[in-house]
Parts: structure tokens; C-alpha cells; sequence
């Protein structure tokens, strides 16, 4: 008797002790988040305005800006979302519901976990042979873009299947039973349902994909660039022959731009370069607050 | 496709499309433009300075591929112009006229390698290339640690040495100069690629010395202290690191000239990259002083357009870095386009 008790009111003491240290764990990793988000704005915040949103680069850092950075790496996410978003989305229906389990389909699993992996230089290399000079891209908004397309191609596929699984097998059955086809229940039931789920993946994937400098630098980004590309939406009908003109432009983007400032001689640019850290982050958890939003909304629609 | 993707697609669409809606003005020229990130804020104020006085019309872009990076898409010819911290070397110039580039050589400024130390440091005005040679030398590793080992009379504390990271130019230059030999050093130093982590090193300890580029010095010269150079091959006494001893060329060994190299098919047939170059030429001498970069002797420009009017190819180096050589020899010397075989080392 004397014994249970005392074994009970060991094992609540350690349910304590455990969750003290997991709260005090997990207060240190904010807290630590919060100092470093204190300090870059500390640094940069006052510097950020609309005079520094709209300017270009310059030598003399009280003029200098991120136009052409942030426009560089909107327009880059642009086209990776275009290209790896459906392919992504695609490949994981195709493996989670369509595949059937054999050992090519578990080869093909194991290296788009592995790929999920490789470090981001790797795909810069990659994309530096292939889409620079074996296609021709060049240095372009395209081959930055197709690059880190590559990138996050594995993460969004891991997205999907993930969310397709959460999916109770129930659904499937009784919309089979129905007689659905295949496409039908991917397309009016599993997608529906999934839809938070890989929304969520993918705006992790892009929040990645917008800080990403290796690969660019490998492929060739530029880091003074005083221009914007011409705007993917014209008005002026001459222009509506190339509509994809700006693909081809040469660009630059915020990281870049934020590490160029970070090892110029004094101390003048830092300010500059933690601004641009400023604006990085506030896009980044601008993406995610997104992501959040999203996932709420869509998952209330949704009542088994 | 269902409602919860098309709405999804829309919102980040719509979110990337409002943001690029200027609409570029008609097909501009490009002048392209790649290489050493040391030489970049002098080519990134021309550019940028250029840009404005064309209004547009022309446009330039320049990437920090590093020098090694930016010869091999110069010699690819994918650039009209190059950065270099250093001379073109063999294996470029082999590359170039395997695919047939023609280049013209350019010394645009200088940049003076600056040994500093902790403005307390009371003891150590200046040095010898001899006692840089003992402390910075590979056989140094472990054995020279004090001060006082570098030279007699000085204080015995630990030595604390800062210096570029192995990728950088300014430490092959460095280890050429001083220690005879590229890429020669001890290792057991503080290293980093970016030289202002190098200077919140120096400036945070009494003991510390290192070497930086004078561009970094020079907006922290009230923090530190730069140290006078006695090279023993010349008769002058030890130079400090300054405007006027670097542009009168008796700053050596530790002064170096930074380059660029223009490809001469773009330079004869399209007028916007002569434009630039000339441009570039006649501004820089206010321009790199502007960023903290030394110009040079104001004869030194007047070749180089020179040399740009008569189409004058190759290099004045054949293939090799060369330690001490002043700006007049550079520019007195015929380039070639024949690399030397190679001899190992520098030397006048």
C-alpha cells in the first residue's frame, strides 16, 4: 500500500521535473528567437521606409535600397511556385494513389526523402550545368527560379503525401463504393481534403526557398542592379507579344543583397544590411502567418 | 480544381503580380560585368554613376563571382568586363584564346594591405617584412606565440593574429609578399572571409595584429593602429599605409594593383561598352577614393585610355603575380598575349 503510493507520487514527481524542463527548454528557444529578431530590428528597423523599398543599390548607403532585391526575389518565387507547386503536388497524388507499392516506387521514395536532404550548393551546381549552359538559360530570373524549384520539389511531395494520408480510408471506400473513379475521388474528395495540409507544406517550402543565397550565387546572381525586369503584366499592347520577357532578365535578391552589404568596408552598410534582414523576415513570417490563416479557414470547411 | 486551391493560387499570385507593375523602358543595353568582390565597390559606384548619366539607356549589372570565378565567364565571353584583384593567370589566358577572347589589361587602383594592431599597443610602430616573414611563415605554427618572440623588447604576452581565409586574394598576395610562397601561412590564426570580422578582432584586443585591406582600415582608423612597413629591398625607411605613400608607389611590398580586363570584340563593336570603359577611366580616380580604394598616379589613366584607343591585348604579367612592381613599370611594359613559364614566386 505504503509502496504504491510512494511509487504514484515518484512518477508525478517526474511528470513535474519534465514538464519544468520542457517549458524551460522550450522559453530558452524564444527567447532566444526574440533577442536575435530584437537586435536585427534594433539595428535596421528605423532604416526601413519607402525611400529604402524603392531604391536601388548605391555606394553611398544613406541612398541605397532593395528595389531590385525584393522585386528579384518576388519574382523568383513566382517561378518556382509555377513549376514545383503542380509537379509537386502532382508526383505525391501520383505515389500515395496511384503507385503501385513495388521496389521501384520505394527507390523512388527513398530519394526524394535523400533529395529532401542534399544541401542547397548541390542543387546550384546542378542547376549551374544543366539549366545555365545545357539549356541556355543563362543567368536569368528563369534558371534561378527552375533552381530552386529543384529545391523544394522534394519537400512539396513529402507535403502532399502526408497530407494524403491523414485522409481516413474510409473516404476513399465509400466514394469507391459509390462508384467513383479513380479521378474522381482524387479530384472531388482527397485534394479537397488535403488542401490545408499541403498548403501548409508548400508555404514552408517557399519560406525556405526566399532565403536561400548559395544556390543563386552559384548559378550567377548579380549583386548591383540597377533595373527592374520589364513588368510581367503589360498594358501596353506592343509589348503583349512577350509576355514572358522578364523570365530572361538578369536579377538579384534579398539575401544577396543583405551579404554584400554585411562584408562592405565601415559600418555605414550594416544598417542597411540588417534592414534588409528586417524585410526578409516580415516576408518570411508574412508567408507562414499565410500558411496559419489558410490552414485554419480551410479545416473548418471540412466535417467527417 | 476545387475552391481551396483556386482561392489558395490566387491570393499568392495576385500577391506577386502587384508588386512588379513598372514597365521597363523599351530594350535597353546591357553591359555585364563580373568578378572579385574587392574591386567591387569601386566598379559598382562607376556603374552606378554611369547608369544615372545615361539615363537608363544603357544599363550594367555586377556580380562578386570572385576573380577566379569572374576570368572563367570572361574568358567564356560571357562578360564585356572584368574585376580582378590580381593579374590574369596562365590557365586563363590559356582559356582565352582557346575560345578566341582577346582581352585588354586596365589597373584602375590600389589597395594597400594593412598590418594593424589595438591603438594601445605602444610597442609596435613598425615592422619588418623579415619579422612578418618569422611571425606569418608555415614553421611559425605553435613556436612564435609571443610578442616578445617577434622581436626583443617587446612585451611577452600571447600574440593574438587575425588574417583573411584561404579563399581570399588579399592572403595570396599576402603570403606572396611576405613569406615568398602563395598560400604559405601558418594556420593557427584567427581566419574569416569577411575582413570586418577581422577588424572587430583587432580592435578588441591589446595583443591582436592582422592584416586587412586598407579600405577596412581606413573608416576604423581612430580604432586602430596601422603599422609602418620596413621592406629591406628598398632604401626608404618603414612607410605607413597611406593616400599619398601608396600613390607615390613607396608603400611595397604590401601595395597591389586591382584590374579590370575588358574583352576588346565588345569593346570595338559595341560604342556603350567604349562609352563605359572611358567612363570608367576618367572617374575613377575621385570615385575610388570616394569608397576608400587609392587611385592612381594620374599618368597611370592617361595610359591606360591610351592603351584603350590603340586596342592594346594581353597582359603585362605573363601569367604571374609579381610582388613590388610600381604602376609606371606596369603600364611602361608592352603586354603579351605568350605566357612565361612558370618560375614559382614573385620578385622584381
Amino acid at each position: 500500500m505504503l509502496t504504491s503510493e510512494r511509487s504514484i507520487a515518484r512518477t508525478r514527481l517526474h511528470d513535474r521535473v519534465f514538464s519544468i524542463a520542457g517549458g524551460l527548454v522550450t522559453l530558452g528557444a524564444v527567447m532566444f528567437l526574440g533577442v536575435l529578431l530584437f537586435d536585427l530590428a534594433r539595428d535596421g528597423l528605423s532604416r526601413v521606409d519607402w525611400q529604402f523599398l524603392t531604391s536601388f543599390p548605391s555606394r553611398r548607403p544613406g541612398q541605397a535600397g532593395i528595389f531590385s532585391a525584393w522585386v528579384g526575389s518576388m519574382l523568383i518565387m513566382l517561378v518556382t511556385a509555377v513549376t514545383a507547386i503542380p509537379l509537386g503536388i502532382a508526383a505525391g497524388v501520383y505515389l500515395e494513389e496511384y503507385a503501385r507499392k513495388n521496389w521501384m516506387t520505394s527507390v523512388i521514395e527513398i530519394n526524394i526523402s535523400n533529395l529532401a536532404a542534399v544541401p542547397s550548393i548541390i542543387f546550384g551546381l546542378m542547376a549551374l550545368g544543366l539549366f545555365v549552359y545545357k539549356f541556355g538559360f543563362g543567368q536569368s530570373i528563369l534558371a534561378g527560379g527552375l533552381t530552386l524549384g529543384c529545391l523544394i520539389l522534394p519537400i512539396v511531395i513529402v507535403a502532399t503525401r502526408e497530407a494524403l494520408r491523414t485522409i481516413p480510408r474510409g473516404m476513399r471506400e465509400a466514394a469507391y463504393a459509390l462508384g467513383a473513379t479513380r479521378w474522381q475521388v482524387v479530384r472531388h474528395h482527397l485534394l479537397p481534403y488535403s488542401t490545408s495540409g499541403i498548403a501548409t507544406g508548400v508555404i514552408i517550402a517557399m519560406s525556405r526557398a526566399i532565403g536561400e543565397t548559395a544556390p543563386l550565387i552559384t548559378i550567377g546572381a548579380l549583386t548591383f542592379i540597377a533595373f527592374l525586369p520589364p513588368a510581367p503584366i503589360v498594358t501596353d499592347p506592343e509589348l503583349m507579344i512577350q509576355p514572358l520577357r522578364w523570365v530572361w532578365s538578369p536579377f538579384t535578391v534579398l539575401p544577396i543583397q543583405m551579404f554584400n552589404w554585411v562584408s562592405r568596408p565601415g559600418d555605414d552598410f550594416l544598417r542597411n544590411a540588417a534592414a534588409a534582414g528586417v524585410v526578409l523576415i516580415a516576408l518570411t513570417l508574412g508567408m507562414n502567418a499565410v500558411a496559419i490563416v489558410l490552414r485554419y479557414r480551410l479545416r473548418r470547411r471540412i466535417k467527417w | 480544381m476545387t475552391r481551396g486551391i483556386s482561392t489558395w493560387a490566387m491570393v499568392v499570385i495576385a500577391s506577386f503580380m502587384s508588386c512588379a507593375t513598372t514597365v521597363a523602358s523599351g530594350q535597353a543595353r546591357l553591359i555585364r560585368i563580373d568578378g572579385s568582390s574587392t574591386v567591387f565597390p569601386v566598379t559598382e559606384a562607376v556603374a552606378e554613376e554611369f547608369q544615372n548619366s545615361k539615363r537608363g539607356l544603357v544599363r550594367v549589372t555586377v556580380g562578386i563571382s570572385g576573380t577566379g570565378g569572374g576570368f572563367k565567364k570572361f574568358t567564356r565571353g560571357e562578360t564585356d568586363v572584368t574585376n580582378a584583384s590580381r593579374p590574369i593567370s596562365a590557365e586563363e589566358m590559356k582559356a582565352a584564346s582557346e575560345n578566341g577572347v582577346q582581352y585588354i589589361e586596365l589597373p584602375i587602383c590600389f589597395d594597400a594591405i594593412t598590418v594593424s594592431v589595438h591603438p594601445q599597443n605602444t610597442w609596435c610602430d613598425s615592422m619588418t617584412v623579415e619579422e612578418l616573414k618569422k611571425l606569418w611563415e608555415p614553421a611559425a605554427q605553435g613556436r612564435v606565440t609571443t610578442w616578445s618572440q617577434v622581436r626583443e623588447g617587446w612585451p611577452s604576452e600571447k600574440i593574438e593574429l587575425y588574417g583573411p581565409g584561404t579563399d581570399s586574394g588579399t592572403f595570396d598576395y599576402f603570403t606572396e609578399a611576405i613569406v615568398g610562397k602563395a598560400k604559405s601561412s601558418r594556420g593557427d590564426f584567427t581566419a574569416s572571409e569577411d575582413d570586418n570580422v577581422l577588424v572587430r578582432g583587432i580592435e578588441g584586443s591589446k595583443y591582436a595584429l592582422g592584416y586587412i585591406p586598407y579600405a577596412y582600415y581606413a573608416p576604423h582608423a581612430s580604432r586602430m593602429k596601422a603599422v609602418k612597413i620596413d621592406w629591406e629591398k628598398d632604401d626608404l625607411p618603414a612607410i605607413e599605409p597611406s593616400m599619398e605613400n601608396v600613390v607615390s608607389g613607396r608603400y611595397n611590398p604590401l601595395s597591389r594593383p586591382l584590374f579590370i580586363y575588358v574583352n576588346k570584340e565588345s569593346l570595338q563593336t559595341r560604342p556603350e561598352v567604349r562609352e563605359f570603359v572611358e567612363f570608367y577611366i576618367k572617374n575613377v580616380p575621385q570615385l575610388a577614393s570616394e569608397v576608400k580604394y587609392l587611385p592612381l598616379p594620374s599618368a597611370a589613366y592617361e595610359a591606360c585610355l591610351e592603351r584603350v584607343r590603340k586596342m592594346q591585348v594581353g597582359t603585362a604579367f605573363a601569367g604571374h603575380a609579381e610582388i613590388g612592381v610600381s604602376v609606371e613599370e606596369i603600364i611602361r611594359r608592352e603586354p603579351g598575349v605568350e605566357a612565361r613559364p612558370s618560375t614559382g614566386g614573385g620578385g622584381k
